[in-house]
């Protein structure tokens, strides 16, 4: 069943990413020898690599992608100490499972939190700021209504591609703490248990893991599609 | 899963030894693939490599990429025939949407010059 639901969480998330398409490509791109020099304006759709180029406690240093990349490394990484947990529970390994979801939990707040820093930058904006075709006024930051990077649009769909992904990590994890305290209580080493699963006693570890791989999954392709392209 | 068999013939209380040779091949292969997805993104310039092609690459390596998540991770590869194409039937089809709304986008951007 868990593959199920996956398959329509992927529906919901092709649904965003396919919005993303579209609106780009009914956008004005940017084009050097008509827009001069890059800066930020809400005529053309921004290149990423200018957006997201800031790193924690490196104000003004120029590193295109650098965070979002650490960002990726820190997600598949949790996957690989989830697929490790997985492997522990087939084999009966209580204290491996215990150790290895510890380590998957901790990449999942690790995640979270770079990427509220990374909301928290985009909100905020640079020290310059853009100004508004329209209003005539200075844009800092972005928000649903107005964007200083871009077309409002792109703003929008950063934060409910992004939004939506970091609630499922958001979720992921608390699956996590939650079997982590079944294992660590001995939930799963119960013999009760073995009338029901026979030696497969830490199926819920296996179930939990789909959840949390798809969830990498999706930061694969969100990457992909949003900071890439 | 063919290898937990053997492991449940393992009596109470022993516990066997890790099998993760797999498992961190797997890691190496997709730390390999973002590598290089960002020696593309940012040591290549667009003159050598016209961003078309860039793209073109970047959904490659992703596809392959997501194949050893779902495959590997996710254990779909040694499912039985009838569950992967389950999973897969209905994404190809969500990709074919993909690719005709992409094009629908440009053809409004097309519109959007018509009546300017």
């Amino acid at each position: 069943m868990m593959w199920f639901f996956l398959l329509s969480d992927a529906f919901s998330f092709s649904g965003l990413l396919i919005t993303y398409g579209m609106l780009r490509y009914s956008a004005v791109a940017y084009n050097p020898s008509v827009h001069g020099t890059y800066k930020f304006s809400m005529d053309y759709w921004p290149i990423p690599e200018k957006v997201f180029e800031s790193v924690p406690f490196l104000h003004g240093v120029s590193l295109p992608l650098v965070f979002v990349g650490i960002m990726t490394f820190i997600l598949i990484m949790s996957s690989v100490t989830m697929v490790l947990a997985v492997e522990a529970g087939h084999r009966n390994d209580r204290k491996d499972v215990e150790k290895w979801m510890l380590w998957t939990i901790l990449g999942g707040f690790t995640f979270l939190g770079c990427q509220a820093w990374e909301w928290s930058h985009f909100i905020h904006g640079t020290d310059t700021g853009t100004i508004d075709n329209i209003t005539g006024k200075m844009v800092y930051g972005a928000n649903l209504i107005q964007n200083q990077y871009g077309p409002p649009a792109f703003a929008d769909l950063f934060f409910f591609i992004t939004g939506f992904h970091g609630f499922h990590v958001f979720s992921g994890v608390m699956l996590n703490v939650l079997i982590f305290y079944n294992t660590a209580f001995g939930v799963y080493a119960n013999p009760a248990r073995e009338i029901d699963l026979g030696a497969e006693r830490y199926e819920m570890i296996e179930k939990v893991g789909l959840y949390w791989h798809f969830v990498d999954l999706v930061w694969v392709f969100v990457f992909t599609a949003f900071y890439l392209i | 899963m063919a290898d937990t068999h053997t492991h449940t013939e393992h009596k109470e209380g022993e516990i066997a030894k890790p099998n993760t040779a797999g498992i961190w091949r797997v890691f190496v292969i997709l730390l390999i693939i973002t590598t290089i997805e960002f020696i593309i993104a940012l040591a290549i310039p667009v003159s050598i490599m016209p961003g078309g092609v860039k793209n073109i690459l970047y959904i490659i390596l992703t596809v392959v990429k997501a194949g050893y998540i779902v495959g590997e991770f996710m254990h779909l590869r040694h499912e039985v025939k009838f569950m992967i194409w389950a999973i897969l039937l209905p994404m190809i089809f969500i990709v074919w949407l993909l690719v005709i709304l992409i094009a629908e986008g440009g053809s409004v951007f097309e519109m959007k010059n018509f009546l300017r």
